[in-house]
């Protein structure tokens, strides 16, 4: 336990150091919704109706973009080649430093997300499940997208190959959470996509971080 | 008595064949030096011995532990081209966390390891500051702290200048003395006692 400590600290270290590596995602996050309003429609009612959508799409576009760096530096400076060595079980340290990724980039998307949705009109009720859904999911964004980081880690400029490979597996989340918000929108029940958003996330936090640790073996033979 | 011992080793990249059946075995306090041309499987072999990559054949295994079992890797301290250092943090941050993955809390020792690799008051120098040369000597400080029986190094005198090889030498003698197994790779001549050669 105290390695898991270890590592997740020293990727928020590591991070709060070098801002930009998780600021430039918060920032399209927050550039790229607030450009909806200005290219489609001022107007409320239009807004409203499409904010889940947008504030979803761009989500998970911005975590995607984090992700590359996510194995990338620690790769490419031998940091890696000693975690898959040590005696520690890989797994371990694999889901501190999802657990760090979620903390620089999930968790911020959810403290931002009232602010962007106020800005698109949805009304206080939409917004607390908005921000319902994004907890209860941008966990699991980041732990899938921890398996297609070690897919590609010793892949020199994979580029596309990553979002080929996430995007079909948060297909299923997007459409649950965003239906969720809009569903809410109308008053209309939102318990069954909120338990597949839960059973998302138990499924990935129990697989994972044992599937990123083979494809990361496999990666750095 | 401690030994590490390879059995009938075979590995291929691509489609070379880089060994063969190759065995040996080290017991305490030995020092194996592999030689061999570029791209003669130097590099392999010291992966394989570390865990890191899969033979095709063969075994490996120390005090009956086989490769890539917990209690195995343990017992090892594997040293590759790669620095192993992250630029944003500072010396002393980078050899905690390094003697953390390999079990041990050796925060009392790193002054004292960077003051005898020649590093003294570079303690809280960001890693992103040092020359290769001094990355090097950060990254072998990790020798005089780790308690690992068995030390695999990849070209450990790359980019050192003589007083570092001086150290370094005298360190690797101290640790066979004390019934420590070590491995290296390396083009120069060293001047190590009890060193045996194998050539791929």
């Amino acid at each position: 336990m105290n390695i898991f400590i270890q590592t997740l600290a020293r990727d928020l270290k590591m991070a709060l150091r070098n801002p930009s590596s998780f600021l430039n995602p918060l920032l399209f996050f927050v550039i790229a919704i607030s450009l909806f309003p200005l290219a489609i429609s001022p107007e409320a009612h239009t807004l409203s109706n499409i904010a889940p959508g947008i504030i979803w799409v761009t989500c998970m576009l911005a975590v995607l973009l984090s992700l590359n760096a996510l194995f990338h530096t620690d790769y490419d400076n031998g940091v890696l080649e000693q975690m898959v060595i040590s005696h520690h079980p890989l797994p371990l340290l694999l889901l501190a430093k999802t657990t760090a990724h979620w903390l620089l980039t999930g968790l911020p998307i959810v403290l931002l997300s009232p602010l962007l949705g106020a800005a698109l009109f949805l009304d206080s009720d939409s917004i607390g499940v908005l921000m319902l859904t994004l907890l209860l999911a941008t966990p699991s964004l980041s732990l899938i997208g921890a398996i297609g980081a070690s897919l590609i880690v010793g892949i020199k400029n994979s580029g596309m190959l990553l979002s080929l490979l996430i995007l079909p597996l948060y297909v299923p989340i997007l459409i649950f959470a965003s239906s969720a918000v809009s569903q809410a929108q109308f008053d209309l029940s939102i318990s069954a996509q909120l338990y597949f958003l839960a059973s998302i996330l138990i499924l990935s936090l129990m697989g994972s971080p044992f599937v990123s640790a083979l494809a990361l073996k496999t990666s750095l033979e | 008595m401690s030994e590490l011992i390879v059995n009938e080793l075979s590995c291929q990249r691509g489609y070379n064949n880089l060994f063969n059946d190759l065995s040996f075995s080290l017991t305490a306090g030995e020092i194996l030096r592999i030689s061999g041309t570029n791209g003669s499987g130097k590099t392999s072999l010291l992966k394989i011995l570390a865990g890191l990559s899969g033979a095709e054949y063969g075994n490996v295994s120390y005090n009956q532990n086989q490769v890539r079992s917990s209690e195995y890797q343990k017992d090892i301290f594997y040293l590759g081209h790669l620095p192993a250092l992250s630029p944003e943090l500072c010396c002393r941050e980078n050899l905690s966390y390094l003697s953390h993955l390999q079990g041990d809390n050796a925060n009392d020792h790193i002054r004292d390891a960077l003051i005898a690799i020649g590093l003294k008051g570079y303690e809280y120098e960001y890693a992103a500051n040092l020359s290769a040369g001094q990355k090097r000597r950060v990254v072998l400080a990790s020798l005089f702290i780790n308690k690992a029986p068995v030390w695999l190094l990849d070209e450990p005198f790359t980019a050192l200048d003589s007083n570092g090889i001086a150290i370094l030498e005298k360190q690797i003698n101290k640790h066979s003395n004390n019934g420590g197994i070590c491995i290296l790779t390396t083009h120069q001549d060293c001047n190590l006692s009890d060193m045996r050669s194998l050539s791929l």
